[in-house]
């Protein structure tokens, strides 16, 4: 079996990978609206994800591969709990305007 | 240039490209369907890497459950409207700069650590099928499994008991 990276090179998948964390990193600071943060971590996640696999070719060993199960398992247990937080938030704020959350007074 | 690289790159600019409409754009459903592109764009580079395994969990996870759910919610709070207000400019401008600088950053870190080019080492042996990858995680990672099982349970309580109508007390 021919290694793929031969043709690519890891260094590509680096960068690729840190513009995505960065466009993660760009959503969370520039929206106001709860729901497109939450996309954004997920991208952010993803882009660590598709290094992992990356260097688990680069090595040629599957246990980055188990890693990136767990992430997404987690990925997905933090998706459903913080949706479920929002939607309660929206009930007793009625927007998810992240600017509105202000009652702890932080 | 050869064809694997050719498709790497048109893939990796469908990639950054969804992923900037999907903060980019007004409407969050068309957000959403910004990144269930972007996610089966993520599948693609895990095709191009023989990991069949984790790109049919990718477009099961992400692109079906957790999309679905994005969506369900956008619905469910009527937010398809495009009413947004921005962020001050002064902290638009502040999120731009730092993702500029962060991306410089991160980018001469990783020119300057100098990754070896050229021969990768082929072992010749299977490792990302989908046997061997269920034999490893039934094996050796067979306690993690299990507890991922439990907190996927706790996350299923804990958004029941969250998303339950609670009765007016005030």
């Amino acid at each position: 079996m021919e290694n793929i990276l031969n043709h690519i090179g890891i260094e590509n998948y680096l960068f690729l990978s840190v513009i995505l964390f960065c466009i993660g990193v760009f959503g969370v600071l520039y929206r106001r609206n709860a729901i497109i943060v939450f996309m954004s971590i997920e991208i952010m996640l993803n882009a660590v994800n598709l290094l992992f696999v990356a260097f688990s070719t680069y090595h040629q060993d599957a246990e980055g591969q188990v890693f990136v199960f767990f992430s997404m398992a987690v990925a997905a247990a933090e998706v459903a709990v913080g949706l479920a937080i929002l939607v309660a938030i929206f009930r007793n704020i009625g927007s998810i305007d992240i600017a509105n959350l202000k009652n702890l007074k932080g | 240039m050869s064809t694997v690289l050719l498709i790497f790159y048109i893939l990796s600019a469908f990639t950054l490209a969804t992923a900037f409409l999907t903060i980019y754009s007004k409407n969050p459903i068309h957000s959403a369907i910004y990144l269930v592109l972007c996610m089966v764009s993520i599948m693609g580079h895990y095709l191009l890497f023989n990991a069949q395994f984790l790109a049919l969990v990718q477009l099961i996870v992400y692109a079906g459950a957790i999309m679905v759910l994005f969506l369900f919610t956008i619905m469910l709070m009527n937010l398809n409207k495009e009413d947004e207000v921005h962020k001050p400019r002064m902290t638009r401008y502040a999120a731009v700069i730092i993702f500029i600088l962060l991306c410089g950053v991160l980018t001469y870190v990783f020119v300057d650590t100098k990754p070896i080019m050229g021969e990768y080492d082929v072992t010749g042996q299977d490792f990302q099928s989908i046997k061997v990858l269920g034999k490893v995680l039934l094996n050796e990672y067979m306690v993690p499994f299990e507890f991922v099982s439990i907190l996927l349970l706790t996350a299923m309580l804990g958004v029941v008991l969250l998303s339950k109508k609670e009765k007016s007390t005030r």
